[in-house]
């Protein structure tokens, strides 16, 4: 039987949310398939983090002692490569996050495998598996498949797949790591400065601003607004970028992921993917641009086709 | 220290576009280019590294792409840099993310480079995967998601700073020879000035096949690429409810949803 391998991610001691998200995928691919599902963990004692990932659907957990605590890319590279080596899996499954951007294109090019990112749908096709990913800013959808490949490595889009809450005893092994160079050396973490600001993912309203606000001077007025009407106040990566309202405002991947939010009222955001994902759940988005074919448009519940500066004045008058 | 930076035009289709008759992109006629936003960044950070340390850096804009893609090597010329190279044939036609990796690599080497700053993504397809690509190609140490960066020309690693997921940023050092992949808002792209405009154009812009540089048919397009196109299409698409009328109308509809939704709360 074929192998679909996740690889578990870990930051500070902690398996990411996306790791049950990719491991929740392999489980759906391998019910289709009748494949099985290997979850390796690399880490300094993976023992750690070995029970959470012994999830309903996961048939071996495989763990890696490694001598790091944090990523390191040539470290992760250079085993799962040598994993692949040993285990020969079909598809080799890691989250489209910030840690595979940075070795998972190495890692292909090393083994020339089937490669392609940020998916969102895997499935099989007779014996050829299938993969869709986005184009063109999302306007398009693109189906990929991987010819004459042993193996292939995927990473997949994040908030697609739900993590499965059952537990399972896997069979739990370890495997030898080879000596392994690492090029770069973490120093440490710098915390996002979010002093004496509000916490925006815990906001139940709130009204963001994009490009579309033009200048710094334009800003005061949402934040008037906001007031008026007891939001809170977020934007989209431009502002926080240009320094016009600290990086602790800005919605997105990142930014921050509104979780608690019920209604986000988004002024001047045309709603890149980056964005999106920071507030595409929130049930009431009322999004206003002068631009109708914006993609923030096709994941909000109300649209606003018209000048954000026209509509924040009226709105004055209903809050005060 | 010569520094390349690879950039690339991005594509935005119209509405109402047509597939080509293959069925596995959209048909040339539809896009609309410019610049990728990510190349702003990367080319400003070199832009700036050439103004610190003058004739201790050489920076050189590079591209895989039809003579459109010039426009981008030209606008990257108006604000720096005194030459630009384009890698373009038929057999680069249908290239992924890898197949285009391994034109820059061949590049890199060409010109004896000594640093890599690419852009992390491109807004069209986003792959995230070039970059890093060329890296691994090279066997060079990366880094990917810059977003502050300290380089002194000569010195044996960088460090630089990493932006992560939710805000949290990592600082780490990097052996050199490096890629580094370059994050939005590590700099402010200035604006070229009508003078640099005028000089870019006077600029050489040297134009390579990929057999040039060594590569042969197998090693670019659909045979040296790591996945394979079998159809675009476009998705159904969600389409918000949309409030007609007066802004006054409009502003009085969004208030009333807003109070609904919000149970009255102010």
């Amino acid at each position: 039987m074929s192998e679909i391998m996740v690889v578990a991610e870990h930051r500070r001691g902690e398996l990411t949310p996306a790791t049950f998200e990719v491991i929740a995928a392999a489980v759906e691919l391998k019910q289709a398939n009748d494949m099985t599902v290997t979850v390796v963990v690399l880490a300094q004692d993976p023992s750690d983090f070995g029970g959470q990932v012994s999830v309903a659907g996961v048939d071996k957990v495989v763990n890696a002692t490694v001598s790091v605590s944090e990523f390191q890319n040539d470290i992760y590279e250079t085993v799962i490569d040598a994993m692949i080596d040993t285990r020969k899996p079909s598809v080799v499954l890691l989250s489209h996050s910030i840690d595979a951007w940075g070795y998972a294109p190495a890692l292909a090019v090393r083994r020339q495998c089937g490669f392609t990112t940020d998916v969102f749908e895997l499935r099989y096709d007779g014996d050829n598996l299938v993969a869709t990913r986005a184009a063109y800013s999302e306007k398009m959808h693109v189906e990929l498949d991987f010819p004459g490949k042993d193996t292939v490595l995927i990473t997949l889009r994040g908030n697609i797949f739900k993590p499965i809450e059952e537990t399972s005893t896997p069979l739990v092994t370890s495997f030898e790591v080879p000596t392994i160079e690492a090029r770069t050396e973490h120093i440490g973490f710098i915390e996002p400065d979010s002093t004496g600001d509000v916490d925006i993912t815990q906001a139940e309203s709130m009204l963001s601003i994009g490009r579309g606000v033009a200048e710094e001077d334009n800003v005061e007025q949402f934040a008037e607004l906001a007031d008026a009407m007891g939001f809170t106040l977020g934007c989209s990566r431009p502002i926080a970028d240009s320094g016009w309202l600290p990086k602790s405002r800005q919605v997105g991947q990142s930014g921050k992921t509104v979780s608690n939010c019920n209604v986000y009222l988004a002024f001047g955001i045309s709603g890149s993917v980056q964005h999106m994902a920071g507030m595409k759940h929130v049930p009431n988005i009322i999004a206003v641009n002068t631009d109708a074919e914006a993609s923030i448009f096709t994941i909000a519940r109300y649209g606003v086709v018209a000048d954000m500066f026209d509509i924040a004045e009226e709105l004055k008058n209903h809050f005060v | 220290m010569k520094i390349l930076v690879p950039v690339k035009q991005v594509a935005t289709v119209d509405e109402d576009c047509e597939m080509r008759e293959d069925g596995k992109d959209v048909d040339l006629d539809y896009l609309d280019y410019e610049l990728n936003e990510w190349d702003e960044y990367s080319w400003e950070e070199a832009v700036r590294l050439k103004e610190t340390h003058g004739n201790e850096v050489e920076i050189v804009p590079v591209t895989v792409g039809p003579e459109s893609a010039e426009d981008g090597l030209r606008r990257c010329l108006a604000k720096g840099g005194e030459r630009a190279i384009r890698v373009w044939d038929d057999a680069l036609e249908a290239s992924d993310p890898i197949a285009v990796a391994r034109v820059l690599a061949k590049l890199v080497q060409r010109e004896n480079a000594d640093l890599v700053l690419a852009g992390t993504l491109s807004s069209d397809h986003g792959f995230a995967a070039t970059g890093v690509a060329v890296a691994g190609l090279l066997g060079w140490a990366h880094a990917a998601v810059v977003s502050q960066l300290n380089i002194s020309p000569g010195t044996a690693r960088i460090t630089l700073r990493r932006e992560l997921e939710e805000g949290l940023e990592e600082e780490i050092t990097v052996r050199c020879p490096a890629v580094l992949t370059i994050q939005l808002g590590i700099n402010e792209p200035r604006y070229a000035s009508l003078r640099g405009i005028k000089q870019a154009k006077a600029k050489p812009l040297e134009v390579l096949s990929h057999s040039d540089l060594g590569l042969d048919d197998t090693e670019v397009g659909e045979s040296g690429s790591l996945s394979r196109v079998r159809r675009m299409f476009a998705p159904e698409r969600g389409q918000a409810e949309l409030i007609e009328g007066t802004a006054a109308e409009q502003a009085s509809r969004i208030a009333e949803i807003i109070k609904e939704a919000t149970g009255g709360l102010q």
